[in-house]
């Protein structure tokens, strides 16, 4: 045994089996061309001259000796800013199957070193936990068999649209009809919504593949999606152009890009979808948006009115508003009237056990056109990983909570709850989507979901890539870098954006034809669902199934 | 799944026809119910006034039977007429019935000079108030209140029931008759469970399974409208949308269709009044209903409607001549009922139509979704 100087271990020295994502190398195989490590985001892979020792034996002298030989192979590099994320960007374009990076079976011990200079870890993504969801337990039970006739999902005509805005109760709107009062705002959109990623989180790209999707799904499929912009802007081409009438601009406590919103106001050829005023995010509740330093390009920079390369932490709270109260006066109320009463303006909190309050105060409020709540599942570009984790509250039973108060008043109609975080965690979209509608929600947001399916984002819940944050999206989705972002075709993108949603439409259809529904979408039909899960069941007040 | 069947016409009949001619049905129910709507009453023994409100219900208890009468003379009401049946033994099932009660009133002197609106409140008031004395033991059952309508509901078959009661002694008969025949699907057997559905002189039956049930009744329920309860059949929010839509909205019939069917965006993009009918179908999206239904109705007016759902998935038909007409969930109903008409004419409505029987009974009325929107301000 040495002494512990004579080799370099420090308290941060990890073995090769401490890191999560371990790359296996086949040198049989490996050509050495180089693709692997000059694609690797992370610099985790390098190619490296080693010697090695070859026994040697001539018989006839009967000595034993060595022969050592140098050669080129591929290694992983064992610090913690370069380990391997396991994104798998290296089996994807080596020409040989000679290397992949496969899960650590040991203890992840990065875990305790992730802290370094004090900095607590930041990543994208969304909460690292595995397995199926709440959503993914329900099941659709209310079968329509032979007391009433099952329909045909591919013939029967469907009307699975939602409306988005403020819907007046029937007594107000005749006495508005015929007295000649403001009736509120309000759109008849495709219960998916794109859920809000911001230009400036995502590349240029990505941003023109998904609003060129949303064009097709519009003008061509006659599926009505909408996308939200997120935080930061709308380039000013798309505030100018036709296609805002699909875009859901969020405005956010740094305000970012509505200098440029503004300023386009006049010229807008037509309304947005509608606006979403974000208070809380249910990746990381309490804290504003995030844009790292590393994203924030030339393009970015101008859109948002501030100097290149800097970091963009938005507040957590409006730092104009005292209180809910005053929250949805001034800010619902100046935002509608901005667009001269004919946008809906609606509030996005986090899932929280408090949203019912908020709740109660936008039923009073004339403006709010709705509630858009995002649970502890949603994603995010950038956040501390302690309140992506454990930070917020789960979907389900917030928005049923919320669904439950406003049919006490009657209300459930006239406030639309749309319900994020999670939707299609594990593939299921619109399994998980129609769930949630049935437990009270008029439509839902979907993004990780989105990026995943649009675009292969590899992120996922084992904290595989999920480094949206640095600007170096190896699949370019959420990079400023055009070396990364021209890896994405903005045409391959719409069209998988285009797929997803002719499929989740036939999905929704072929979900609500055996429950005997066409005619409107099922929303709050909670007899329809069941789980096999008491406490939830009891919870949730659905029926429990086994 | 039920059958149903209506009749109207100018000459008083017995529900006993029109039992007879549920026969004909047979096959669609499982006689675990009937109910019965008579409007347009006629007493043998008694020379009815309609404006007098009739109280019809059961008492299972003798002691039920004196809490109803001791509340309604408590409350005001004044006594005109109490129709006494005449029972024959060995047909009804069920045991714990003291006494069926049909029972003339006139209201509350303080009440003569009232609205018919403020009239039809007490009567609303009084009729869930005698329902509420039993709320524990269900011992008083009650059906409707109002004037020129009565009801009969009991469980088991049709005709056995109708024999029961000596229904086809011609003490009573009535312009309308509505009947079902309960087919036990999804809720257990309960007399307030059997159709036609009453409120404030508006009736309905439906059949078929309301599969919107849920998000329906939690709708309606939270808007806490007195009457707005009980839903023990997923077919009774069909009454209080028709309810709500007439006396709550004040709309015209012609709205009825509009809320539980409402067109598409595209065929209301060229509807002359569209934009209206849009916001209709918005502010009232919770009560669209998926069907499989066919919804047959009647009024105070002795208008009597019928209306699909969107699907058709449950057609029913009407026919008849001029003073007599009928309408059933199958067309060997209506044979049935209206044996001397011309059945080449009878009619079977598609998805956009609403078939009205009107009061004079000339003939019928077809209206369709399609056409103008009569003026709100006109109703």
């Amino acid at each position: 045994m040495v002494s512990i100087r004579s080799v370099s271990v420090n308290p941060g020295s990890l073995a090769l089996s401490d890191f999560p994502w371990i790359i296996h190398h086949r040198e049989d195989r490996c050509t050495l061309c180089g693709q692997c490590t000059a694609v690797c985001p992370k610099g985790a892979i390098r190619l490296e001259y080693m010697r090695k020792r070859l026994p040697k034996l001539d018989v006839f002298q009967k000595q034993r000796g060595s022969e050592y030989k140098t050669f080129t192979g591929i290694r992983q590099v064992m610090d913690m800013d370069h380990m391997c994320i396991g994104c798998a960007m290296c089996s994807m374009v080596c020409p040989n199957e000679a290397i992949a990076p496969v899960s650590g079976t040991n203890e992840n011990r990065t875990l305790f070193f992730n802290n370094r200079k004090g900095e607590p870890l930041k990543r994208g993504g969304r909460r690292n936990a595995t397995g199926p969801t709440l959503l993914d337990k329900m099941m659709f039970t209310r079968i329509s068999m032979l007391t009433d006739p099952a329909l045909d999902a591919g013939r029967h005509e469907f009307t699975a649209t939602t409306t988005i805005g403020r819907i007046l109760s029937p007594e107000d709107f005749l006495d508005r009809t015929l007295n000649g009062g403001w009736i509120p705002a309000t759109r008849e959109i495709f219960p998916f919504v794109i859920g809000s990623m911001s230009f400036g989180a995502l590349s240029p790209n990505m941003w023109l593949g998904l609003l060129q999707g949303v064009a097709y799904c519009n003008e061509v499929l006659g599926i009505p999606v909408v996308m939200c912009t997120g935080e930061g802007g709308c380039p000013p081409w798309v505030l100018r152009s036709p296609y805002l009438k699909y875009i859901i601009l969020q405005i956010a406590s740094g305000y970012f890009g509505w200098d440029e919103i503004i300023r386009a106001i006049p010229e807008m050829q037509c309304d947005p979808a509608a606006i979403e005023i974000k208070y809380g995010q249910g990746a990381k509740p309490g804290d504003g948006g995030l844009l790292m330093w590393y994203k924030v390009s030339k393009l970015i920079a101008r859109l948002r009115g501030v100097p290149e390369g800097v970091d963009l932490p938005s507040p957590p709270v409006h730092q104009t508003l005292y209180s809910i109260e005053e929250s949805v006066m001034k800010m619902t109320q100046t935002l509608s009237m901005a667009f001269n009463h004919k946008v809906p303006v609606y509030p996005k909190i986090s899932a929280s056990t408090s949203a019912k309050a908020v709740l109660n105060n936008l039923v009073r409020n004339p403006y709010a056109a709705g509630l858009m709540i995002d649970g502890i599942d949603g994603g995010t570009g950038a956040a501390y990983n302690v309140s992506m984790d454990a930070t917020g509250h789960p979907i389900a039973s917030c928005v049923r909570d919320c669904y439950l108060d406003l049919a006490k008043q009657g209300k459930q109609n006239e406030i639309p709850i749309f319900a994020a975080g999670g939707i299609g965690k594990n593939g299921n979209v619109a399994q998980n989507g129609m769930a949630m509608i049935m437990l009270g929600a008029s439509g839902v947001h979907v993004g990780k979901y989105i990026m995943q399916a649009a675009a292969g984002c590899l992120g996922n819940e084992k904290n595989r890539c999920n480094v949206c944050n640095l600007g170096i999206c190896p699949k370019g989705i959420t990079s400023q870098n055009s070396k990364l972002y021209r890896r994405l075709d903005p045409d391959k993108v719409a069209q998988r954006v285009a797929e997803i949603f002719m499929s989740i439409n036939t999905e929704v259809k072929k979900i609500m034809a055996p429950l005997g529904r066409s005619q409107s979408l099922p929303i709050g039909m909670s007899d329809a669902i069941g789980i096999n899960d008491k406490a939830a069941a009891e919870r949730l007040q659905i029926r429990y199934i086994c | 799944m039920c059958r149903l069947a209506l009749k109207s016409a100018n000459e008083p009949f017995s529900p006993y026809e029109v039992l007879t001619a549920m026969e004909a049905m047979q096959e669609g129910y499982d006689g675990s119910g009937l109910g019965l709507l008579l409007r347009g009453l006629e007493f043998e023994d008694f020379k009815y006034n309609p404006n007098f409100p009739v109280l019809s219900g059961i008492a299972h208890t003798e002691k039920a039977w004196n809490t109803i009468k001791d509340y309604m003379e408590e409350r005001g009401y004044e006594l005109k007429y109490d129709h006494r049946f005449h029972h024959e033994e060995g047909h009804i099932e069920a045991t714990d019935r003291f006494r069926y009660f049909m029972r003339a009133y006139r209201m509350p002197p303080a009440f003569r000079d009232k609205s018919t609106e403020e009239r039809e409140e007490e009567l609303l008031k009084t009729r869930l108030a005698l329902r509420a004395l039993s709320n524990d033991d269900n011992k008083i059952t009650v059906f409707s209140f109002y004037p020129d309508v009565a009801m009969i509901k009991e469980v088991g078959w049709p005709l056995q029931i109708g024999n029961g009661l000596c229904l086809h002694d011609g003490q009573i008969k009535s312009r309308i008759c509505m009947a079902q025949g309960r087919q036990n699907t999804n809720y257990g057997i309960n007399l307030y469970a059997c159709h036609p559905f009453f409120i404030q002189g508006i009736s309905t039956m439906t059949n078929g399974e309301n599969t919107a049930f849920v998000p329906i009744r939690d709708w309606l329920i939270g808007k806490q409208i007195p009457g707005y309860m009980g839903y023990q059949s997923d077919s009774e929010v069909f009454t209080h949308i028709l309810h709500y839509t007439l006396k709550k909205l004040k709309l015209p019939l012609q709205a009825y269709k509009h809320i539980i069917t409402p067109l598409n965006s595209g065929e209301l993009k060229n509807h002359p009044q569209g934009e209206f009918l849009s916001g209709l179908r918005q502010a009232c999206k919770r009560l669209i209903i998926d069907g499989p239904n066919a919804v047959i109705g009647t009024l105070p007016d002795e208008t009597s409607l019928l209306v699909m759902d969107q699907k058709k998935l449950r057609p029913a038909t009407v026919g008849g001549r001029e003073g007599a007409w009928a309408i059933a969930s199958e067309l060997c109903g209506v044979d049935a009922l209206v044996p001397d008409r011309d059945p080449s004419s009878d009619f079977q409505p598609m998805r956009e139509h609403t078939v009205i029987i009107p009061p004079h009974r000339k003939e019928l009325e077809i209206w369709s979704q399609y056409d103008p929107f009569p003026s709100i301000q006109a109703a």
